[in-house]
């Protein structure tokens, strides 16, 4: 190794160090605070402490918060996983002009900001009619999971080699069958892969829900940052904790399922 | 025979994905644009007008460009380096730095706003550190400031700087590299005509990322700088959520829209150029 090449590497590494740094940090911070007892989030804290947690347990505002997400995110995932699969296997398998206009149509609102897709799509409710919160949230949602699972399951499926349907066939299974037995298996990475990134859009989503959401119906990202600019006190580093930990239980949920490295294919 | 008697039945199994966006998403966005092109019931350009002549108007998109233009370099700065590293890295450290990329993408973007307040606090880790580095004499806030914006976007969007390098960098035969070497090519010029030029497409794809995200972020400066510091997207939001000036709101949001739209087109044709995919 010449001197250049060893003084790359090193500044590669550092630098790569220095990133693993800086991405968990906020994690690690924010766990720390949750576990102090001081209420201005002094760090090192003074004493351990688990204050938080119990106001935690008490909020009123919160639970249902994390109720309204839970059902949300659940609901407009599944609906996603249906539809996306749907459209992966009709554009992929079938023949029709403007298939990759198509394409790029499906994923697009992954690219495009949140905020403008939240202003046009609560005009056009408002102009339909249209006021329930829950049916302008889950319709809101579904265009922001949907994306996720027709990217992904497109390209998995184009990976997919479809005579092994056909070869199912021959062995002696039906049509259904031989989709179910043969096709389902290879797609189940994507399908929990593009699922989990779904739900935790969705879970995680802002700038579309504020424009549907009230004083009653709240969903969790906007009943956080509602506390954050009026009371901030630790709880919310509670809260927050906790949805590392939950991050973290999917994650290894996906690694045993699919496996890290499969999942860092975006 | 016409187009629709040849369309195979299979495509339409695309059609109810396809009508669903139409309807809640497509349909919306040309009404928003639309309307962004009528005053009192007349086409009339004259929103704009009035958006573009006035100075604060420019102030906001200058922020917003200068912002979304930090946050991409540091994010290029510290993503490229680090693609590199988990290219090449095994085992556990592999592993680590998968981890520090993917959980972080796993955790919402108001509880990483939430912990970067407290990060960037007079008493905050930053300072902290920086002090006992002997860069600072004395803690400094961080907090509402444009350094510390950019900082804490930074971090929420490197993961999407690192992860579509890395996707390039993953494909490279190294034997390239090799051969580049046993034809004589010194450590530089190897990176310079072989590596980086193969992983552009991969590099353009993170900058357009990290670029639309940063322009359109909502969350991050509004915790992170407040509200003497706009941006389009924040003046967006505000003009709707709290100033009730819809007009106002759906000038800007065409603006960031076509800023948004402008990136990507530039993207997908750039990365085209460059031989990749997308």
């Amino acid at each position: 190794m010449t001197l250049i090449e060893r003084f790359a590497s090193v500044l590669v590494w550092t630098l790569a160090a220095f990133t693993v740094v800086f991405l968990l940090t906020p994690l690690a911070v924010t766990v720390a605070v949750s576990f102090g007892s001081s209420a201005v989030f002094t760090l090192p804290a003074p004493s351990f402490s688990l204050r938080w947690y119990e106001a935690m347990g008490r909020s009123r505002d919160l639970w249902p918060a994390v109720a309204t997400s839970l059902q949300l995110a659940v609901v407009s995932t599944l609906i996603a996983l249906v539809l996306g699969t749907l459209a992966a296997i009709g554009l992929l398998r079938g023949r029709f002009p403007g298939r990759g206009a198509a394409v790029t149509f499906l994923v697009s609102p992954l690219m495009l900001p949140g905020l403008v897709l939240g202003i046009a799509m609560l005009e056009a409710f408002r102009g339909a009619g249209l006021r329930s919160v829950w049916a302008s949230l889950i319709l809101a949602h579904v265009v922001i999971t949907l994306p996720y699972v027709v990217r992904t399951v497109y390209a998995s499926l184009s990976l997919f080699d479809f005579t092994l349907i056909d070869a199912a066939r021959i062995l002696g299974l039906s049509y259904p069958k031989a989709v179910v037995k043969v096709m389902v298996p290879s797609l189940a990475p994507a399908f929990v892969t593009s699922g989990m990134f779904a739900f935790l859009a969705s879970m995680d989503n802002y700038p579309i829900s504020i424009f549907f959401t009230n004083a009653w119906t709240k969903t969790l990202p906007i009943q956080m940052l509602q506390y954050v600019e009026e009371s901030p006190d630790p709880m919310i580093a509670a809260v927050s904790s906790l949805l590392i930990l939950l991050a973290m239980l999917v994650l290894l949920v996906g690694d045993r399922l699919v496996g890290l490295r499969r999942m860092a294919d975006l | 025979m016409t187009r629709f008697a040849r369309l195979d039945p299979v495509a339409l199994l695309a059609l109810p994905a396809i009508l669903y966006l139409a309807v809640v998403y497509g349909v919306p966005l040309a009404g928003l644009l639309a309307r962004s092109f009528v005053v009192d019931g007349a086409f009339s350009l004259s929103a704009f007008v009035a958006f573009f002549s006035d100075g604060f108007s420019w102030t906001v998109i200058g922020n917003t460009i200068r912002i979304a233009a930090g946050v991409t370099l540091v994010c290029l700065l510290i993503g490229y380096p680090t693609a590199l590293a988990l290219a090449r890295a095994k085992g556990a450290a592999q592993a680590l730095i998968l981890v520090a990329i993917i959980l972080p993408l796993s955790v919402g973007v108001v509880v990483k706003a939430f912990a970067w307040q407290i990060v960037l606090r007079r008493d905050g880790v930053i300072s902290q550190a920086l002090i006992f580095l002997g860069i600072w004499d004395e803690p400094q806030r961080l907090l509402f400031t444009e350094a510390g914006l950019v900082l804490g976007a930074a971090n929420v969007f490197v993961p999407f700087m690192i992860l579509p390098i890395y996707s390039v960098l993953k494909l490279i035969d190294p034997r390239l590299t090799e051969a580049a070497a046993t034809l004589g090519a010194s450590p530089l010029q190897r990176f310079f005509t072989v590596a980086l030029p193969l992983t552009l497409p991969g590099l353009v794809t993170g900058v357009a990322f990290v670029f639309s995200m940063a322009t359109s972020m909502y969350v991050v400066p509004s915790l992170l700088i407040g509200d003497r510091f706009q941006t389009l997207a924040t003046l967006t939001g505000r003009s709707f959520l709290f100033m009730r000036n819809e007009q106002l709101g759906s000038t800007t949001a065409v603006v960031l829209l076509v800023l948004s739209v402008a990136v990507v087109v530039a993207s997908a044709a750039l990365s085209r150029r460059f031989g990749g995919e997308t």
